[in-house]
């Protein structure tokens, strides 16, 4: 039988707040255990939550984003369960009007040929608190809890059950990935836990319109864990209804060194959160004034930027695209363009081809992020405008580009003169050189007469050892075969 | 639609709480009594009318993004049943 998989993603995004949602302690990273835990957020008696205005404009921001509907008045709810990290004994989240409903996500899956658009509906993004850490080292028997990220803001994005494997769900993941930092609303920091994912993963026979009943994988920290995690879920569950079993509604686990998932819940235990508005909260209202007043201030989205770049500079939609990967990557490639000269559309794809191709390369192989290269956009648009203008070849640039990536010296031009890699243009210098070559290559050139083509491409190899590769390859090319044939 | 008892140590489990058949039975009397209550609301007509999210006809006030919670662990502590560096001690839990 033909399987379908269904997967819906919940994803969490830490926001980027000072301050806790619903109190004023700190949300830095990496503090002492329980230091940034107050009392609000360990729970004492007689405390109460108060929202914080920023929380809310991060979901403000994500709703513009997706183009989802923001509800002008949402209710926070309590989700009751027991667990030592949750020391209210209850969640605030929301439940049946979340602050931002609907809205849709492009995403392109997969490479060169097989690449392919496609569009995920957005169920709905709520506001909530993020609970304490239980740790289960040796504590004599004992678990140890640190609540500093209880009260940690959060905004939980549902979609639908729109992705069909995994290849999508990770297209999907790594799209609202860039989303939420290119906002500026989640650092994205998938280490620290800032963007975690839980998949919903199902299957059915093609053809069938009726959902299987779905097994929720945890805590997918990582887009190589995720795509392993759904491919094992998927291969599991077709085996299973293959051998006549039945699939149980269940929460499972991901085991990065045995590539399995496991049930963590039984049945008998499963969730009953008994949600009900909390009255320590009052109504959240969020009036056209502050949407309009966040929508001022929104950067241009990923994917308008892309439209852009594919009509003003004339790039491919796959070059646009890996060029709006991440808000940094664009400035640095449009500051660069601006700087090199971008009016002209060849100078705008040489600057794409760096960015995308060297410079890239070289940030991966030093783990570096690009706001941090070592060379700026206007160095590397420098050396482009040597190249654009015919100062160096394409070949020599590589030179060039490791010196500014070193950091000798402060532009294109200084590298270009102290190491006297200037172009050989001039048809006068490059007829003498040919003649010294011709004269120091008879066989070669008896070769070539005698109808060997292969010849002449030792001739032009000769020519720019002597130039130490500095000769303007399409003038050696010419001019040889001028010399050569006597034309 | 009154709750039996099964439904009574349903919701027990769920809220931690340890109840002996006698409880149970008067436990159920008690929640029976209440719900009696509640389906003389139900009986109202509410169609057309939103549900109330607060008894009070305000909306939500909101905090400026600031920090303004020092650290106060050692007082918190102080009460802790049992804590070690810096971590709350809880019987063990793992799924």
């Amino acid at each position: 039988m033909q399987w379908e998989v269904v997967i819906g993603l919940e994803t969490h995004a830490q926001l980027r707040t000072n301050s806790k949602i619903f109190s004023g302690a700190s949300t830095a990273f990496g503090a002492a255990p329980n230091v940034q835990a107050c009392a609000v957020d360990i729970a004492l008696p007689g405390v109460l939550p108060v929202l914080n205005r920023a929380a809310v404009a991060c979901a403000i921001r994500f709703g513009l984003a997706v183009g989802g509907a923001i509800a002008p008045r949402s209710i926070f709810a309590r989700k009751n369960y027991f667990y030592p990290d949750l020391p209210k004994g209850y969640q605030i989240s929301q439940y049946e009007i979340p602050v931002v409903s609907g809205g849709s996500l492009a995403i392109a899956v997969g490479q060169n040929d097989g690449r392919y658009e496609k569009t995920v509906q957005l169920t709905r993004a709520h506001l909530e608190e993020d609970a304490g850490k239980s740790l289960h080292e040796d504590f004599h028997g004992k678990s140890g809890i640190d609540l500093n990220r209880a009260g940690t803001p959060l905004l939980e994005i549902v979609t639908e059950p729109d992705m069909r494997s995994a290849a999508e769900a990770v297209a999907y993941a790594k799209a609202l990935h860039a989303l939420v930092q290119w906002i500026g609303i989640c650092d994205g920091n998938m280490q620290e836990g800032s963007f975690r994912c839980d998949a919903n993963v199902s299957v059915r026979p093609k053809g069938s319109d009726k959902l299987g009943t779905r097994r929720e994988i945890k805590n997918l920290n990582s887009f190589r864990f995720m795509q392993q995690a759904i491919d094992y879920e998927v291969k599991w569950q077709i085996e299973r209804i293959g051998d006549g079993g039945a699939i149980e509604q269940a929460t499972v686990l991901f085991d990065p060194d045995s590539g399995e998932t496991r049930a963590m819940r039984s049945k008998e235990d499963a969730q009953d959160y008994r949600y009900f508005p909390d009255p320590d909260l009052l109504p959240l209202e969020i009036s056209p004034a502050w949407i309009a007043e966040v929508k001022s201030a929104m950067p241009e989205l990923p994917a308008a930027m892309k439209d852009r770049f594919e009509r003003d500079y004339q790039l491919s939609a796959y070059d646009a695209g890996a060029l709006t990967a991440t808000l940094a990557t664009a400035r640095y490639f449009e500051d660069c363009a601006a700087a090199a000269g971008a009016a002209d559309v060849k100078t705008a794809k040489l600057c794409a081809n760096w960015v995308m191709g060297e410079l890239s390369a070289r940030l991966n192989a030093a783990e570096l992020d690009i706001a941090a290269a070592p060379l700026s956009a206007a160095r590397l648009a420098g050396m482009i405008r040597r190249i654009a203008d015919g100062t160096i070849s394409g070949k020599i640039a590589k030179e060039v580009f490791d010196a500014l990536w070193a950091g000798e010296a402060q532009d294109a031009d200084a590298v270009i003169e102290a190491r006297g890699l200037r172009q050989i243009s001039d048809t006068g210098a490059l007829e003498a050189i040919i003649d010294e070559v011709l004269a120091a290559n008879p066989k070669s050139v008896e070769e070539f007469r005698a109808g060997k083509e292969k010849a002449f491409n030792a001739l032009v190899g000769q020519l720019m050892k002597a130039t130490r590769g500095r000769a303007n390859p399409q003038q050696v090319n010419e001019l040889l075969k001028q010399r050569l044939t006597g034309e | 639609m009154p709750l039996n008892l099964d439904q009574i140590a349903r919701i027990a489990r769920l809220s931690r709480i340890e109840i002996s058949a006698a409880e149970a039975a008067q436990t159920r009397d008690q929640l029976n009594g209440v719900f009696a209550l509640i389906e003389q609301l139900q009986a109202v007509d509410t169609r057309g009318i939103a549900p109330m999210a607060h008894a009070m006809d305000l909306t939500q006030r909101l905090r400026e993004d600031v920090v303004t919670e020092e650290d106060r662990r050692a007082a918190y502590q102080a009460v802790a049943p049992e804590v070690e560096a810096g971590l709350y001690l809880v019987p063990r839990v793992v799924e």
